[in-house]
């Protein structure tokens, strides 16, 4: 247990969980990069299976009714994913870099980030239930032959199977894994928030039992560690070559008619005549 | 403090007889090694069997750690070298008097013929919750059992809290940073010369530690430049009992004067932070302002702005802002005023 986690005393000499254990820490560092390297060699080697560009050339081909560029995401949407990027990579410096033995005072840049963090996730919650497709999303049963024709794929099948709608299965999937690490470490972050001081809380080290303190902090240090793990994989897929029409839509909010086709499927994500999801396009007629 | 028992937890005892075979020691045992000066503060944790380092390396052997020796317009003072010797030494006293004062501020004679200056300055917090042995955040836990409702913390912190409230003990300490001395630290990488002010790191920093030095490096000496010798100095510590006791608050400065305008000044404040603070802001305030009553009074305000006591201590503040007050104008020019 000591390796995962580590005990103290309380006045009482009762044992008490503390934190998790450090160790842990590398170990999601080293299963991020180790992923990292697999998928990559995973990639290069697999390269022979890619889609034949004549094969997307015939689809573009088909459907001239499509705009020439679609939104992918609105500006507010595009706006909290980097607030929210800014303040995640905020909290995991000033959490880790500590302990990894660079020495700051990080303890108020990291509750400011978390209290960032927060805000932009409850507005995210409030704009995806109201102003988007709440549960283009999210993953379920539904989701099952989509992952199979996925795997399929991936082992060199030709599979006619589900494409995705809006969001690519993987980010589905990730967006799942983030929520229940994100949701961990905010709620017990701002718990966490009456141990130290800041103007915002009256402090109140007394609200739980040392035993619960104890499961608090190994939560938050659970989530947190499993973030490292997490932010690293996305970092990596969205610096990936093949990828990069998927970041670039985060930053511009738009993709191409040829990238929608090649990799949405138009029936589980419409866009037509839609406006909302047509982006004038300065060199060329938009396509109604 | 826990109960002081009559045998320590079993260690390997080690009695280096130079500066290098000591660092090999540290190198080779990393933070399983404890570092034994003059025992004053080792002895504690070890009797109180709150700390069970598995290796005790005891410089008391290493001759080119001890003395005070004259370097570049300076002094080099080896951090083997007992408060008792920096005392004594007549450079100190002629030149460096706020140190000789402050040296001899501490403990006791016993202890002071025993403790050294290295240990002195790199002496852990007196906080009795962390040294009772409790999972405080000192000692790696998650809480602060001093900065409770009811917590017993009328020795503790009064600014720069952050999630510990242990203050430092030291009273070399503000006295050397007055005095703008660095710290010469050597590890296996090497040796790098820190600042007296960057030398003692608050909770917020490292809340595991109160000084910069990490596992495998050894305080190797003091050095004090001339730059502030024979200036007007000013040390002060109030305790509860003049021997014996550690500071409730000290103060220490060191002031350059032309006729009654202060032209330059350092003053730090120790026992009300985890680390001497130097107060900077009260340094630039009374550059070029007259050595009077209503200069210090303001200074006094000025050094006391974003205190917060808690719930037994708000007597270090008006203490606080008195002795930076009586730190500016000087006890005697008061009393004749």
């Amino acid at each position: 247990m000591g390796y995962f986690l580590t005990f103290g005393h309380s006045p009482w000499g009762q044992q008490i969980l503390t934190h998790v254990s450090w160790n842990l820490l590398w170990a999601s560092l080293f299963a991020g990069i180790a992923f990292l390297v697999a998928h990559a060699s995973y990639m290069v080697l697999s390269a022979h299976r890619k889609r034949h560009p004549a094969e997307t050339d015939a689809m573009e081909a088909a459907r001239p009714d499509l705009p020439a560029r679609i939104r992918r995401h609105s500006g507010v949407a595009r706006g909290f994913h980097w607030v929210m990027a800014a303040s995640m990579f905020t909290l995991l410096l000033t959490a880790f870099l500590p302990i990894a033995g660079v020495k700051f005072a990080w303890v108020t840049w990291h509750w400011m980030a978390g209290l960032v963090l927060s805000a932009s996730i409850l507005f995210h919650v409030v704009h995806a239930s109201v102003f988007l497709d709440f549960w283009s999303i999210w993953v379920g049963p539904k989701d099952l032959p989509e992952l199979r024709a996925e795997i399929l794929r991936e082992l060199g099948h030709d599979v006619p199977g589900p494409k995705p709608g809006k969001y690519p299965l993987g980010n589905r999937l990730y967006h799942l894994a983030i929520v229940a690490a994100g949701l961990s470490v905010i709620a017990t972050g701002l718990t966490m928030m009456v141990r130290v001081r800041t103007p915002i809380l009256p402090r109140n080290p007394y609200m739980l039992a040392d035993s619960t303190w104890g499961v608090v902090y190994v939560t938050h240090g659970m989530a947190g560690v499993a973030l490292v793990g997490l932010v690293i994989a996305h970092v990596y897929f969205a610096v990936r070559p093949d990828k990069w029409w998927i970041t670039k839509a985060m930053i511009l909010g738009w993709i191409t008619r040829r990238q929608y086709l090649e990799h949405h499927d138009p029936d589980r994500w419409v866009v037509g005549m839609n406006p909302k999801n047509q982006i004038p396009n300065p060199k060329s007629q938009v396509a109604q | 403090m826990a109960v002081i028992r009559d045998v320590m937890p079993a260690f390997e005892l080690f009695q280096p007889a130079s500066t290098a075979d000591a660092l090999d020691l540290l190198d080779r045992y990393g933070s399983d090694a404890w570092i034994f000066a003059g025992g004053l503060d080792s002895f504690d944790w070890l009797k109180d069997r709150i700390k069970r380092p598995r290796y005790v390396v005891d410089l008391g052997g290493v001759a080119e750690l001890k003395g005070v020796r004259e370097r570049d317009g300076g002094l080099e003072i080896g951090a083997m070298t007992t408060l008792t010797e920096v005392v004594r030494h007549p450079v100190v006293k002629q030149r460096y008097a706020i140190l000789m004062e402050a040296a001899e501020a501490a403990a006791s004679p016993q202890i002071r013929n025993q403790g050294t200056i290295g240990g002195n300055v790199s002496q852990d917090t007196r906080c009795w919750y962390y040294r009772s042995g409790w999972s405080c955040y000192r000692a790696g836990g998650n809480v602060c059992y001093a900065d409770t409702p009811d917590a017993i913390n009328r020795e503790h912190a009064i600014l720069g809290a952050d999630r510990c409230v242990a203050v430092n003990p030291s009273d070399t300490a503000p006295a050397l940073i007055a005095l703008g001395a660095s710290m010469v630290v050597r590890g296996s990488k090497g040796e790098r010369v820190v600042s007296a002010e960057d030398f003692f790191v608050g909770p917020g920093i490292d809340i595991t530690r109160m000084t910069a030095l990490q596992p495998g490096e050894l305080l190797t000496a003091i050095r004090i430049p001339g730059d502030w010798a024979g200036s007007k100095f000013y040390f002060e510590k109030v305790r509860d009992r003049q021997v014996w006791d550690f500071a409730l608050v000290s103060v220490a400065s060191a002031m350059v004067t032309t006729g009654e305008t202060i032209q330059n000044m350092r003053l730090v404040v120790n026992a009300v932070a985890a680390r001497p603070l130097r107060l900077v802001n009260v340094e630039q305030f009374v550059k070029g302002k007259p050595r009077n009553e209503a200069t210090a009074a303001a200074a006094g305000d000025m050094a006391i702005e974003g205190a917060q006591p808690l719930r037994f201590n708000a007597y270090k503040v008006p203490l606080m802002r008195n002795l930076v007050k009586r730190a500016i104008r000087g006890v005697e020019e008061w009393a004749t005023s």
